[in-house]
């Protein structure tokens, strides 16, 4: 079954008396354990068709199944709770929360969604070990490196076992040596049975997916497998 | 899970948000809990300030008896324009006698005068003191105690004996080891002996009106020394048997004091009937006046600390967009943040209100140097809701406007 099924979404912004077609017409439909890269320039629409996937925002016309229920209708909580136990989110500029440490970011999440503390604790450190940060997770971000902090992001993104990982220009702050050891970290977890939409403009990172799906003008430009996929082998331990 | 478990713990890391934030910019936060700390200082120092104002004043009329009559020339309050009053005819002695004799409801008639005198014993002295002349029925018009000895008698009234009683703090000034009774003391010139020393009525605001530093003595002896019979105006004393009479019996002096003075039934009374009752309607109504006018002032100042929580939680909330705006992806509801702000300024308000109780409350000691009063516990009660209404309120606005953030827009901001 689909995780992901759209079909003929548009979105429409007015920015003063002038309508931007920020997405003219897309459908696609994205299958459990896919990993997917979403290309384009900017102003492409591809950030709009991200913020759409992870349920921030709502088509202006057409239809969007996650999982088969249908986001275009939700309201705002609706929504909160979707992003909550089903999208794991990973920024390009981290956005953990700077007084906390590695492990409340972590399970922040799981306050959200309400699992009682000793097992919200368990969950977070298991995590926290997934992506090889076992001794670092009392460090407040200050105290850590781009890609250690980097891999917080993807333990609180990966927490709550959601059905799809989104990720934004993921290695785009961090330098390229680093950025390849987050992409191991996603090749592992895509190994595991996960979900992932990777969104980046750069093309060798793109080629870590096993499809890619190029934006132009709103529109689908290519919708292709990758033939000849990436896989990274390194394993850098950071601790 | 359980509804309830989902909103402890929302509850619980909302707390802790507001409370980091707090915690990590100290002198914002502790300057704008000063606005409310000195808004709710002041409040509860007014209420507590009036609150003895009040008991005092409640206190030192409860000894007058709220069943006697006052006939005098003057009246309390504003009747008759004051040049009539100032012509009327003074109320003599004669007057007294005879209106004694047509009277039947009272419990008690006597007549009043009062003196400002000099009070001396051997090198101790007070000054302006008001004695007060009366007969030996004064003493059943007021609910007065004593501490030593008894009130004078008839016997001694009619032979203008020097006898005084002393009121507790005249006696304590004068007698500081307590041995008043039975000794003599110097009004003006005269020597008078003590035969009975007050209990401690509780002070009337009005220095005038305190029973405590007063002291009594026979009216004869006042004229005999200090005073022409002919040129004083009294006051007549009438206490009626009962509350429930005191109608009836005020209806009986008029008709009787218009025929004391024989006024024609055309003629208005050329003499008041006071009471207590006026002076406490007057006196509640002044009270009234300068709570609210206080409270309004007082609250003034609450006001604008308010103003102080909402200017910062505004920044607050700028501040922390790209959180809300993580938040909100990794899955926080409108109310969960929404919680969190009102969590943080009601927090700001709350540690500055019972700072600001606590300093009240030490202040409290002072204002009771003057005016003896103490914090009421209901100000204690209200000042704390008062304090956390304020943070809700004032945080609501830059709360709500955190709420209604859209996420992606939050998440771009920087």
């Amino acid at each position: 079954m689909n995780i992901i099924n759209i079909e003929h979404i548009s979105k429409v912004y007015q920015v003063g008396t002038e309508q931007v077609h920020a997405i003219v017409d897309i459908s696609l439909k994205i299958n459990k354990n896919e990993y997917v890269a979403i290309m384009g320039p900017s102003g492409s629409g591809k950030s709009t068709l991200m913020n759409m996937l992870g349920c921030l925002d709502t088509p202006s016309t057409g239809k969007y199944e996650f999982n088969g229920a249908s986001v275009s209708q939700m309201s705002d909580n609706e929504l909160a709770k979707i992003r909550n136990k089903e999208i794991g989110f990973v920024f390009q500029t981290f956005n953990l929360l700077a007084r906390s440490n590695a492990i409340h970011n972590v399970e922040l999440p799981l306050i959200y969604a309400g699992v009682p503390a000793a097992e919200r604790k368990e969950r977070a450190e298991q995590a926290l070990m997934d992506v090889g940060l076992k001794d670092r997770m009392h460090h407040k971000p200050n105290e850590l490196s781009g890609g250690q902090r980097q891999r917080v992001a993807v333990a609180r993104a990966i927490v709550t076992k959601p059905s799809i990982i989104l990720a934004d220009e993921p290695t785009g702050n961090l330098d390229s040596k680093t950025g390849e050891e987050i992409m191991v970290l996603f090749n592992e977890i895509y190994e595991k049975g996960n979900t992932i939409i990777l969104v980046t403009h750069e093309e060798y990172i793109a080629e870590h997916a096993a499809r890619i799906i190029r934006i132009k003008d709103g529109l689908i430009e290519a919708d292709v497998p990758v033939l000849n996929r990436y896989i990274p082998k390194i394993r850098v331990e950071v601790n | 899970m359980s509804r309830f478990a989902l909103l402890s713990y929302e509850f619980k890391e909302s707390m802790l948000i507001a409370l980091r934030a707090i915690s990590s910019n100290k002198i914002r936060s502790s300057l704008t809990m000063l606005g409310i700390f000195i808004g709710v200082t002041v409040v509860v120092l007014m209420t507590t300030a009036i609150k003895g104002i009040d008991n005092s004043f409640q206190q030192g009329i409860s000894s007058l008896g709220s069943d006697v009559l006052y006939v005098s020339k003057w009246a309390w309050f504003n009747s008759a324009p004051w040049w009539e009053v100032r012509n009327r005819r003074q109320i003599t002695m004669e007057d007294f006698e005879k209106f004694k004799e047509m009277v039947k409801l009272p419990l008690a008639v006597s007549p009043t005068c009062d003196i400002q005198l000099s009070l001396k014993r051997q090198n101790r002295s007070v000054d302006n003191i008001f004695v007060e002349a009366s007969d030996q029925n004064y003493i059943l018009e007021r609910n007065y105690t004593f501490d030593q000895g008894r009130f004078f008698t008839e016997t001694e009234s009619q032979d203008a004996r020097n006898v005084v009683v002393l009121g507790s703090e005249i006696a304590n000034d004068l007698f500081p080891f307590g041995n008043a009774l039975g000794n003599e003391i110097k009004i003006g010139p005269v020597t008078y002996k003590v035969i009975g020393v007050l209990a401690k009525q509780g002070s009337f605001l009005l220095q005038s009106f305190n029973p405590d530093n007063m002291a009594y003595v026979p009216i004869t002896t006042v004229f005999k020394y200090f005073m022409d019979k002919e040129h004083s105006s009294l006051t007549i004393q009438v206490r009626a048997k009962s509350t429930a009479l005191l109608e009836d019996t005020k209806e009986e002096t008029d008709a009787a004091f218009r025929k004391v003075r024989r006024l024609a039934y055309n003629q208005k009374d050329d003499f008041s009937i006071n009471q207590q009752e006026g002076m406490v309607d007057n006196y509640n109504k002044v009270v009234g006046v300068i709570q609210i006018a206080g409270l309004f002032i007082t609250g003034l100042s609450l006001f604008v600390g308010a103003i102080g929580i909402m200017n910062i939680m505004f920044v607050s909330v700028k501040e922390r967009t790209k959180e809300i705006g993580l938040r909100k992806a990794i899955g926080a509801k409108k109310r969960t943040i929404l919680a969190q702000f009102l969590l943080e300024s009601s927090f700001i308000c709350l540690v500055g209100g019972i700072a600001g109780l606590i300093a009240a409350i030490l202040l409290s000691f002072v204002v009771n140097q003057f005016i003896p009063t103490s914090v009421q516990y209901g100000a204690v009660v209200v000042a704390i809701l008062v304090s956390l209404i304020t943070g809700l309120i004032s945080g609501f606005a830059p709360a709500y406007t955190a709420a209604k953030m859209d996420p992606v827009e939050a998440l771009r901001f920087e």
